[in-house]
């Protein structure tokens, strides 16, 4: 290796002096989170599409004709939103949480701990990418299952504004898994555990009118239903719940962990140690 | 001036272990400072704390002025950090990671300064390269460049020569001398002691979270040993006189710890008038090595 020592470099120009942009420092964990995912997209974006192709064809082919949830509306079309918001949320969930933890278990979570980033700074930038990859992958999932069902989208602010919302909780649920998690396995439980049930009893396959009224109480009491069940009526103008409760649900979840993720992150928990 | 480092009486508990004991130490800007240890000694935690990695149990930290927690932002903009581990972001490549790590600064179009780091580190020709493909020698330039991409005037090495062969060892040195003389302070721990006493003009030696040792690196060489006499005699046999200089019996001869130069001169007169005559003799200075083990057997 050779040193060129003809450029010059010193301390008369040290930006210490400089003005560092305000929120450059933000809007550059943004752009690398979501390069991240991006650059990785059959993994990250294609994949879980196709997955939900596949529930599309098992469930709506099995039970067409079978079973009608709203009327006039077709069992395949039914699920589709269902289908797309489970996509948005397991995907925000994934992408802060797996982010996090790889940084963590490679180590290279310093390259963000290092540099002068606030605890708020920090939280938004992974939170945000959570919420894009969500919305990506949620709109490929639409757009992709437009080939093989007509759809209506009576609502499309409130189909946006249950997207957004609950895949900004999901985001902020996968900050606290990856904060957490030290290793794959506690990461799995949080998805395992927490996430893929929650999601699956949500009413993404039915409506929660069908259960039994044990299950219809414990499914209110899963803040998942609200955001499927909302999302929903984005479409058909439909729901089993109010859409401003729901939506009224969805937000204070995302606050209330909002608040608890931020305290976790200032008091640097499993970060700064 | 402003001193670049100030640790005021700092400690750091992990439950019954205390990493660091109360530590004080002040840096002064433009300084080459070193700080050895064994493993455990706290060297590291001292590092993170002052990096804003590790929180202090109690007492006061400042870089460059500034306290590390209280003005963490500040501080953070006039540090740069080595770190020990070889880690890296296996999804970018050299200036992805370089740009990102300059944008986490506040810096953005800092395109003409990451290019002269990476052409002083020869990476120039790696710039598009995933870091995954890169060798672990290349993987550590990449480090010390996203040390530099904001231009700290404080410049922290954490053992960066672990692991690296002699090539990037000597280039690296010759890039860390070139900021030292540019007015950058410049703070390494090491293995290699030689590294240390060849580079540093200051040294601070630590023993589990204590400092016990903190002068410049000539004094440390001269406080402690004065010299050691390498001797072949005929006969093979060392008046008892000199026995208690005997540091140590070698296969052909003897080595003797002195105190001073002086010594030396009696050693030869004893040998005479015990009519032992002297085959060989060679006077070596005491290393940093020598004296850190001194230091450290003491404390």
């Amino acid at each position: 290796m050779s040193l060129k020592p003809e450029k010059s470099s010193g301390p008369e120009g040290l930006p210490i002096t400089h003005h560092p942009s305000p929120m450059a420092g933000f809007f550059t964990l943004f752009h690398k989170e979501w390069l991240r995912f991006w650059k990785v997209s059959v993994q990250t974006i294609l994949a879980p599409v196709l997955t939900a192709l596949l529930f599309l064809l098992v469930f709506a082919y099995s039970l067409r004709g079978r079973v009608e949830i709203f009327p006039g509306v077709d069992y395949s079309a039914f699920l589709v939103p269902g289908l797309a918001m489970m996509s948005v949320l397991q995907n925000a969930f994934a992408n802060s949480s797996s982010s996090l933890m790889q940084s963590k278990m490679t180590g290279n979570i310093i390259f963000v701990l290092l540099p002068p980033l606030s605890y708020q700074e920090f939280f938004a930038a992974y939170l945000l990418a959570a919420v894009g990859r969500g919305l990506v992958v949620g709109a490929g999932v639409f757009l992709a299952t437009l080939w093989f069902v007509p759809l209506r989208l009576d609502h499309p602010l409130w189909a946006i504004a249950f997207a957004i919302a609950s895949s900004g909780v999901l985001g902020v649920l996968g900050i606290i898994a990856g904060i957490y998690s030290d290793k794959v396995d506690e990461l799995s439980a949080f998805q395992n555990f927490i996430v893929l049930p929650l999601t699956f009893l949500s009413g993404v396959f039915y409506s929660i009118h069908s259960l039994p009224p044990v299950w219809q109480l414990l499914s209110h009491l899963n803040p998942i239903f609200y955001m499927v069940d909302g999302f929903r009526y984005g479409f058909f103008g439909q729901s089993d719940f109010s859409p401003w409760v729901g939506l009224a649900i969805v937000s204070g979840s995302f606050f209330a962990l909002s608040f608890f993720t931020l305290w976790l992150l200032r008091s640097g928990y499993k970060l700064r140690h | 001036m402003v001193p670049a480092i100030q640790v005021e009486q700092v400690s750091k508990s992990y439950g019954a272990l205390r990493a660091l004991d109360e530590v004080s130490l002040t840096i002064d800007s433009g300084e080459f400072f070193g700080l050895l240890g064994p493993n455990g000694a706290g060297k590291t935690t001292l590092i993170n704390i002052l990096a804003g990695l590790v929180r202090a149990t109690s007492g006061a930290a400042r870089v460059m002025g500034h306290d590390v927690v209280a003005r963490y932002r500040e501080a953070r903009r006039a540090l740069g950090v080595v770190p020990q581990e070889l880690v890296f972001d296996p999804f970018f490549t050299v200036r992805e990671a370089l740009t990102f790590q300059s944008g986490y600064f506040g810096l953005r179009d800092n395109n003409e300064w990451i290019d002269e780091v990476m052409h002083h580190l020869d990476l120039t020709t790696r710039a598009q390269t995933n870091m995954r493909a890169l060798s672990g020698g290349m993987k550590r330039r990449v480090l010390v460049a996203q040390a530099l991409v904001h231009k700290p005037p404080v410049i922290v090495l954490d053992e960066p020569t672990a692991g690296v062969d002699v090539e990037l060892r000597q280039a690296l040195w010759q890039f860390v001398r070139r900021l030292n003389r540019d007015g950058h302070t410049i703070v390494l721990t090491t293995h290699y002691l030689e590294e240390a006493e060849a580079l540093c003009g200051r040294i601070a030696m630590l023993k589990q979270g204590r400092i016990v040792a903190l002068d410049t690196t000539q004094n440390l060489l001269r406080r402690h040993l004065g010299c050691y006499v390498e001797l072949r005699l005929s006969p093979d046999r060392l008046p008892e006189s000199l026995a208690p200089l005997l540091a140590q019996r070698r296969v052909d001869g003897y080595r003797l710890a002195l105190r001073d130069y002086v010594e030396v001169e009696r050693v030869i007169a004893e040998l005479r008038a015990n009519q032992i005559e002297i085959q060989e003799m060679e006077v070596m200075h005491p290393d940093l090595e020598e004296i850190f083990v001194q230091i450290m057997n003491k404390a």
